[in-house]
């Protein structure tokens, strides 16, 4: 029997962190995790489960300034139903929407989106575009690290063993405007092909892509390329290296990316 | 086409709630795994990680405690290893040989899940690997072939003197993906026997397998069918193999063992539909006159023969279309690959070739520059037309009234001259015609000799037959058409659970047979009751044409007593009553297996079906906008149930269609086995869909109702193909259209 | 721990990663709620926690603890459930529990059932029998009776 804290605050979390156990998982909502559980993989590498869905510091959305600070807990449901969220950044709540369906929403958190760091996973490229700040706590304080250098490698973060991803801070940027689009397998309970999001305001464009490549990253060349009047086309085939799988192959991922970018520029 | 007047206002063509739908909403419904059996052990399967292979040893781990689990080789069946089908080539355990990844090799059993999947880690197969054959068009090993011509002298003729059209058409396999996963539980009797309780659609097939597994007499097994979850021929053959392997477990150990397979054992271990490869060669008048037939087909069987011969032939019978043809030669092949075998999926070998045939006819359509409508409605089979085995069409043929409709409904023809646009989304609409024959092929129904019938009760009747619900209805069809046979209401019918030591052997349900064939025994059967309690009311009361309605019983316009008296008199003094017909087939039917030519199926079913797709082409996803179908159904016992039939199945082809393929790779894994990268439709991937059912009586159905269940999965894939093809001008002759595949179609 | 099932104080003994899909069909015996795939795709599984629809085959019954658990069960052959039977909306009916408790839950957010929300609301209930499109009648029907 694995043995589970489920910690009340923060503090309790912490302290679990503190003793670092061996095998040491983190259950939030479980839409990740327990999907491994219940397909008994790697079950004999989890030594303890942290759970932390009734952690109230982890929730909440809230506006400091012109930062949105968006609690790692928050539920897909929460940010559809955010006021915060359709006045300051729409596009988060739309894209929220497209993942899974009413009973996945409920549960998925955005934290487990940034943490499970899949390269599909839909919230991601918008966090990159627009240049969120991941705040890490543990019992050592709270750091922060920036979304692009957060994504290490295939499922693997900038996350220490002692570590949790506590707030997600995503600098608001007068006049600027996020868009995206996914493009899933099925219209509601899909893993994506390929996603793309763009953010566009005075004199700035970041542009961030999911599923073309091991982590989801910023596609430097392709922003270049786009502010320049450049061959947008040819910069993003430079930026991402999407492979074939089940989902689709990576000519189709190489050419989708690149209309749906093109497409988002010309919004 | 005439609608033939009901003599009495009955239940048939009525739609009550269907008589287990109360239990259904509520949750009461007890499905397999939602029972329970005292001293129950559970059980799981060890199976080959390779795909073609030489069984060295079964080595068990000597330091995991085996004292309580229960573990079965093949060395272990007393009687023969094999999973009794067609051919019986099929072990139940593989012991020399493996023939495909996942084949069953061992099995285990323990009352503790937990330790359960922990002794699965603890047993390991030694195969010596050997190289599999995985392509079809590779393998030499044939399990069966079919020629079918008609007219054959002519062919070198037309192909010479008119336009030759040249296509060759893929699919893929397609899994059932029922909801509920195969679940048995095997009970050992202290007579030595078997009891098996499970999900299924074919308790005596479960029966007979037993039999020969265990060498025990027909009374020392008992099959029963539960409430089950969906099986669209998933549940057809598989059930024998599991209901096998848990009753092994349950006679070695002497305890009841419950088998309910894990969604991805499911996926990768069990039938699914035969992938195939047609190629179409057709010589085509300039006026759109079609001349000339030849097809090749070679499906893709699997491992072993199951019911591959009969897949084949279904898909040949109809590999022509609803179409007339003046020269045919349609050749098929179902061969051997080292993958899981392949079986049942609703349509059989149709919604292949039907794909084929309709995507052929908008390839030689988009040739000759005219309407697909128009070939069609010019091609198209009328009575006395002549089929390529040699069967002259009689009756209830709606081949173009479906069309028709189906065109009108949907504003075909204003949408099809509408501008396709111009931007990065294109729209297109497009028709494909589908028939389909009900009933076993050729002397199937002959060679079974189905029975069923009807026994008296307290309150009114009760049927008796070994047809299964499966959530097509039959449990309340079936009550319907006794009720009003009978003359009784509907709560007054109950049928009995299909349990193979208390009903009559009335056939698989399979081959959209169920209403047609055993209900229109149970129709005879409930009729000859009514007689036999009419005399004898006759002789109770001294009156003469005495009939029964509304549950009372009357004479000459008296009322005489209710049904449930006379019941209960009749019990009392000649004591029970049951009538068990045996199925009737028109003598007019005549089939030469020998030869394959005659009348194949007593009747067929038609349907057409308009698809309206949006491409984006940005990303190449097809949307659908509008799905219509019309479907010629003979009578529809129960409209409501019978529009399910034809919306269930249009949503499942349209899957087929667009987003249902399975992955392999080069060792024969299969790579997609989960419910989240083998997806079918959720609720927003299809829009509000328009359903038309037509009535065009069999003369020989009960009612004139014909076969329905699996016509709907026949039509819609090529509808969808068509209206690509009318959207973005590429026709995509693969399915699914995937955007990888609408993409290189479109632009590539 | 403590959770309240269908208005019942329930105590249940489970390893706390337990499935709240075992602890509620095993353990307090309510096999209304079915198991389709284990994953949180099927919403075979799906029940409302504290008034929310959710997958109970990814909830550790942990997390359910000193919740309001409301299943099948728990609904008393609702108005919902009738249009069910009238609409011909069950077919096998191994989804039909989930889906029943998704269109609960539409039903009680009082959005306007046109088919784009009633879709949305069940999309993550998979059925393979019935093409959907009985269900969706049925929920519209149930709409629109509540709101007379």
């Amino acid at each position: 029997m694995i043995p589970v804290t489920s910690a009340r605050s923060l503090s309790e979390a912490y302290a679990i962190l503190h003793q670092r156990p061996r095998g040491l998982r983190v259950l939030a909502g479980g839409t990740d995790l327990m999907v491994a559980v219940n397909a008994r993989v790697g079950l004999d590498r989890i030594g303890h489960v942290l759970d932390i869905w009734r952690v109230p510091e982890l929730r909440g959305i809230s506006l400091e300034g012109a930062t949105l600070r968006i609690g790692a807990l928050t539920t897909y449901s929460e940010l559809m139903r955010s006021r915060l969220m359709a006045e300051q950044l729409p596009a988060l709540a739309a894209v929220s929407r497209e993942v899974g369906a009413w009973a996945i929403q409920n549960r998925g958190t955005i934290g487990g989106n940034v943490c499970n760091a899949s390269p599909a996973g839909d919230t991601l490229p918008l966090l990159l575009a627009c240049e969120a700040r991941f705040v890490l706590g543990g019992p050592r304080g709270e750091r922060t690290v920036a979304a692009d250098e957060f994504f290490l490698g295939y499922r693997k973060t900038a996350l220490g063993a002692d570590e949790l991803l506590v707030r997600i801070d995503v600098p608001l940027i007068d006049g600027a405007r996020l868009s995206y689009r996914k493009v899933g397998t099925r219209k509601a309970q899909s893993i994506s092909r390929t996603i793309v999001a763009v953010r566009k305001g005075p004199g700035m464009l970041r542009i961030a892509a999911g599923c073309v490549a091991p982590v989801p990253l910023r596609c430097r060349n392709a922003e270049a390329a786009a502010l320049s009047s450049g061959d947008v086309r040819a910069a993003i085939a430079k930026d991402i290296a999407p492979i074939d799988d089940v989902r689709a192959t990576a000519v189709y991922r190489s050419r989708v990316t690149a209309n749906v970018l093109l497409r988002l520029l010309q919004e | 086409m005439e609608r033939i007047e009901l003599e009495h206002q009955g239940m048939v063509g009525r739609s009550p709630p269907r008589k287990d739908g109360a239990d259904k909403v509520t949750g009461r419904a007890r499905y397999l795994d939602d029972l329970t059996f005292e001293r129950q052990l559970y059980g799981r399967t060890v199976r080959s990680h390779v795909a073609h292979g030489r069984i060295k040893s079964i080595v068990w781990d000597p330091d995991f405690d085996w004292s309580d689990v229960t573990r079965a080789t093949a060395a272990d069946i007393p009687g023969e290893n094999v999973v009794h089908l067609i051919e019986d080539d099929q072990p139940l355990l593989a012991h020399e040989m493996v023939r495909h990844r996942e084949e069953p090799i061992a099995l285990l059993a323990c009352a503790d899940r937990e330790k359960l999947e922990e002794a699965l880690l603890h047993v390991r197969v030694e195969i010596e690997e050997l190289e599999p054959v995985l392509d079809p068009l590779q393998s030499t090993h044939v399990f069966k072939s079919y020629r079918i011509e008609q007219e054959p002298a002519g062919l070198a003729e037309a192909f010479a003197r008119h336009r030759v059209v040249e296509g060759t058409y893929r699919v893929g396999h397609q899994e059932q993906m029922y909801i509920e996963p195969q679940a048995v539980c095997a009970l050992p009797r202290p007579d030595g026997g078997i009891t098996v309780y499970g999900s299924m659609q074919c308790p005596f097939y479960v029966h007979r397998a037993l039999q020969r597994l265990f060498r025990l007499e027909d009374d020392r097994v008992a099959v029963i069918q539960v409430v089950t979850g969906g099986g669209f021929g998933g549940k057809e053959d598989y059930p024998s193999m599991i209901a096998g392997h848990a009753a092994l477990l349950a006679r070695k150990s002497g305890r009841p063992v419950k088998m309910v397979y894990r969604r991805e054992e499911d996926v990768a271990a069990t039938t699914k539909r035969h992938p195939a490869v047609m190629h179409y060669r057709s010589a085509v008048a300039d006026d759109g006159t079609l001349l000339a037939l030849q097809a090749d087909i070679v499906m893709d069987g699997g491992a072993y023969v199951t019911l591959s011969p009969v897949v084949a032939s279904r898909g040949v019978l109809h590999a022509a279309g609803a179409y007339r043809w003046k020269h045919a030669r349609i050749d098929c092949r179902v061969v051997r690959t080292h993958t899981p075998p392949n079986g049942a999926f609703r349509g059989f070998g149709v919604p292949q070739t039907m794909f084929a045939i309709e995507s052929h006819m908008e390839r030689i359509a988009s040739e000759l520059q005219i309407d697909p409508l128009e070939l069609r409605r010019k091609n198209v089979l009328r009575v006395g037309d002549v089929l390529p085995t040699g069967q002259k069409l009689e009756s209830s043929v709606s081949a173009r009234e479906v069309l028709d409709a189906v065109a009108a409904k949907s504003d075909y023809a204003r949408k099809r001259s509408a501008s396709v646009g111009a931007g990065s989304k294109r729209r297109g609409i497009g028709i494909a015609l589908a028939f389909h024959g009900a009933g076993f092929t050729g002397s199937g129904e002959v060679k079974l000799k189905p029975r069923a019938g009807v026994e008296l009760t307290e309150r009114g009747a009760r049927v008796l037959s070994v047809s299964t619900d499966i959530g097509q209805g039959t449990i309340t069809v079936f009550a319907q058409m006794a009720a009003d046979a009978l003359g009784v209401a509907l709560d007054d019918v109950e049928v009995a659970d299909p349990d193979t030591s208390l009903v009559p052997d009335s056939g698989p349900t399979v081959a959209s047979r169920t209403v047609m064939v055993v209900g229109g025994t149970v129709t005879r059967a409930a009729q000859s009751m009514a007689r036999i309690l009419a005399a004898y009311v006759a002789e109770v009361f001294s009156v003469a044409e005495v009939e029964c309605r509304g549950g009372i019983f009357s004479a000459g316009g008296k009322s005489l007593a209710p049904f449930a008296a006379v019941a209960r008199r009749y019990l009392q003094e000649r004591g029970p009553l049951s009538v068990i017909e045996n199925y009737r087939h028109p003598p007019e039917i005549a089939w030469d297996d020998a030869s394959y030519r005659g009348d194949a199926y007593p009747c067929y079913g038609w349907a057409a079906t308009a698809v309206e797709v949006e491409v984006d082409l940005d990303t190449y996803e097809v949307s659908l906008l509008g799905v219509t179908t019309a479907t010629d159904v003979g009578r529809a016992i129960h409209p409501v149930l019978a529009a399910g039939q034809v919306e269930g199945g249009t949503v499942q082809a349209l899957g087929y269609a667009l987003l249902e393929e399975h992955f392999w790779d080069r060792s024969g894994k299969l790579l997609n086995t989960r419910m989240q990268n083998y997806v079918i439709p959720t609720a927003l991937d299809v829009p509000r869909m328009q359903t038309v059912l037509l009535e065009n009586p069999y003369p020989h159905g009960p009612y004139g109702a014909k076969g329905l269940g699996e016509l709907p999965m026949d039509g819609p894939a090529p509808a969808v193909v068509a209206a690509v093809l009318h959207a973005t001008g590429a026709l995509v002759s693969e399915l699914p259209l995937s955007p990888d595949r609408v993409m290189r179609a479109v632009a590539p | 721990m403590k959770l309240l099932v269908n208005g019942e104080e329930r105590n249940v003994d489970a390893p706390p990663l337990r499935r709240l899909l075992d602890v509620l069909r095993e353990d307090l015996g309510l096999t209304g709620v079915k198991e389709g795939c284990g994953e949180g795709e099927c919403g075979a599984c799906s029940v409302l926690i504290d008034g929310e629809l959710v997958n109970s085959c990814l909830v550790a019954v942990c997390q359910a603890e000193g919740s309001q658990v409301l299943t099948v069960e728990g609904l008393n052959l609702t108005p919902l459930q009738r249009a069910f039977l009238d609409h011909g909306a069950a077919q096998c009916g191994i989804c039909t529990p989930g889906m029943v408790m998704a269109a609960h839950r539409f039903l009680l957010s009082g959005a306007p059932a046109t088919d784009e929300n009633v879709r949305e609301a069940i999309a993550g209930n998979l059925c393979r029998c019935t093409g959907y499109a009985k269900i969706v009648e049925a929920i519209q029907s149930a709409a629109a009776g509540a709101q007379r």
